[in-house]
């Protein structure tokens, strides 16, 4: 069927009537909810995840894979102070054009966060996380951070609120987090031996001294475990954050896993380092590389045991606004929101908006239950990308996708893998050639790649590269569809049409994400 | 003497502000500066400055030699 809401997320809201004529077309399968748990069975809620948990995190974008195709978030920039260094961070470098952690275009005080809540919420009902990560830590900005909170609370209480910290001065402030009804924390966490530490990072500012060397990730180390453990005593739930670097912590995030896990840490994120010498960091300036897709995917899935790992972050700057993979904090700067003489904050409109996203989800969630039903049992796994720009329907054009969801399909059905950016395949309406060999490179490990529309050009290059493009999926459920597709797939071996091998490696763009604005 | 803050260097992250045990640093058009009537290099108060343990970015915050050495007076 047509997606209902496909526009929302590319400019204008759409009127509150449409949308009310629209849930009336939807109705009978709302998500009031009844007993913590969502209706029509299962808007997603994992069958091993406690119902008081799904709670917490169905809406949140960055603590559910699945909420991430139709919820968004937003960063405030209030807290640029940090109290460590990190050799993956470059606090000097600040471009609108780049996409990563610790970089931002302008920092505002709590009045100016506040207001920029309210505005962003009105235009895009779907934001439901005010999230605070920098770009420096939160924590070590404790006044700015927790006044715009208390600002936020008074005016949007349906926000949920989360922050993101190095850890090192979490202990001191875990009664606040909670006195804030803050549900989410996010620690980053790259280690848990500080002899790896130290190669990580060069200095912490710790009781009025800089303290360098191993004592420095000593103290790290026993302050993240200190916080994790009292925050898991304080009933809020934790993202623990992980930047594999190859020869410095890889082969230690598996113990990392094990200790966060055990101290009661939700989900573990272990995102590649990004470290183009541009960005002038020290792993970016020393020639330290990142992560290939299949040595990160190694290590996620190796530790993908009774925790949930986290596989669609995207890294984004401590300013983003939107769905994960769009940023549209250029249509929110200061200067903007300044201009703004009132900003009304329009509760019954995301409302409303958010009752047809619900609806929406459930009919995803049914729709692939349904495919499920009589998938064959094999070993073959096929991976397959996807060009969506949300609502987890195939709805993007192959030229205009800035990254490709990948999903892996076998017996068991079809998860979500991780995601790949690419430069613009299409701009300005004409293919550029030069770009496609990168795309290529990015989604190598594919069998398939699923888009809306795709020119004859790109078509035959990606068939010599051996990915199979796909256009009959167009503005359908994505899952439902790699479960359709897989099954193809499998009935054409068994008819030995064709010979199923797995394919290679892919590139992880070092070059960050940035909205072709 | 007094410390003072290399304006082209600063990136305005503010960690230095609230760590000045004098008081001493205010935000000035997105970068800070030091009064240099106020700074005492943290003598008496800290074994290190500050505002140089704290600041992100290497040579940022430095001698100002246009001031004598900061003095305890008794």
């Amino acid at each position: 069927m047509q997606s209902t809401i496909a526009s929302v997320s590319t400019q204008e809201v759409k009127p509150l009537e449409q949308l009310l004529e629209k849930i009336a077309d939807h109705k009978g399968c709302g998500t009031s909810s009844e007993g913590g748990k969502a209706s029509c069975g299962s808007s997603g809620g994992p069958v091993d995840m406690a119902p008081e948990v799904w709670e917490k995190v169905k809406n949140h974008p960055c603590y559910s894979e699945e909420a991430h195709h139709h919820y968004a978030r937003m960063h405030v920039a209030v807290a640029p102070a940090c109290n460590i260094q990190c050799n993956y961070c470059n606090r000097k470098y600040d471009c609108a054009n780049e996409s990563r952690p610790g970089v931002v275009s302008e920092k505002l005080t709590p009045e100016q966060a506040s207001k920029k809540v309210l505005a962003v919420a009105s235009a895009i009902p779907q934001m439901t996380v005010l999230g605070i990560a920098g770009p420096g830590d939160p924590l070590a900005n404790p006044a700015k951070t927790f006044k715009t909170f208390e600002l936020i609370a008074k005016t949007a209480p349906d926000i949920k609120l989360c922050l993101s910290t190095n850890g090192l001065s979490l202990p001191d402030h875990v009664d606040t987090i909670k006195g804030f009804n803050v549900d989410h924390v996010t620690i980053t966490i790259n280690m848990v031996d500080p002899e790896v530490g130290q190669h990580i990072y060069p200095w912490i500012f710790w009781k009025n001294k800089r303290v360098t060397g191993i004592e420095a990730s000593r103290i790290l180390t026993e302050r993240q475990m200190l916080g994790l453990e009292m925050l898991t005593a304080a009933g809020v739930l934790c993202k623990i954050n992980s930047v594999m670097i190859p020869g410095i912590n890889d082969k230690h995030l598996a113990e990392v896993n094990r200790a966060v896990k055990s101290r009661g840490a939700f989900l573990h994120n272990i995102m590649p380092l990004i470290s183009a010498p541009e960005h002038g960091t020290v792993f970016g300036l020393n020639g330290q590389r990142g992560p290939t897709a299949q040595e990160l995917k190694a290590l996620q899935d190796s530790c993908e045991g009774d925790m949930n790992m986290m596989r669609h972050c995207r890294q984004c700057r401590a300013d983003a606004v939107g769905l994960l993979g769009e940023d549209r904090s250029a249509e929110f700067t200061t200067e903007k929101i300044d201009e703004m003489s009132e900003v009304v904050y329009d509760a019954a409109t995301r409302k409303a908006y958010q009752e047809l996203v619900e609806a929406e989800r459930s009919e995803k969630v049914a729709a692939k239950e349904a495919a499920m039903a009589d998938l064959d049992v094999t070993d073959i796994k096929i991976m397959i990308a996807v060009a969506t720009k949300g609502q987890g329907r195939v709805n993007e054009h192959f030229g205009h996708a800035t990254e490709f969801q990948i999903y892996e399909v076998g017996s068991n059905g079809s998860k979500f893998v991780g995601h790949r950016r690419v430069d613009l395949y299409c701009q300005g309406g004409y293919g550029e050639e030069e770009t496609l060999p990168s795309v290529v490179n990015a989604i190598n490990d594919c069998h398939a790649v699923f888009v809306a529309k795709i020119g004859g050009c790109p078509r035959d290059e990606l068939k010599a590269a051996g990915i199979d493009p796909v256009d009959r999926f167009a503005d359908e459920f994505i899952e439902e569809s790699a479960i359709s597709y897989f099954k193809e797939y499998f009935a054409r071996v068994c008819a030995r049409e064709i010979v199923h091998v797995d394919r290679g490696d892919a590139d992880i763009r070092q070059g960050a994400y940035s909205a072709a604005a | 003497m007094a410390y003072e803050i290399v304006a082209s260097l600063c990136t305005g992250c503010c960690a230095c502000e609230p760590e000045c045990p004098n008081e001493a640093i205010s935000e000035k058009k997105n970068v800070f500066v030091i009064d240099p009537a106020k700074c005492t290099e943290c003598i008496g108060h800290f074994d290190e400055p500050q505002c140089v343990a704290v600041c992100p970015i290497d040579h940022t915050c430095v001698i100002d030699k246009a001031y004598p050495r900061y003095e305890v007076t008794a």
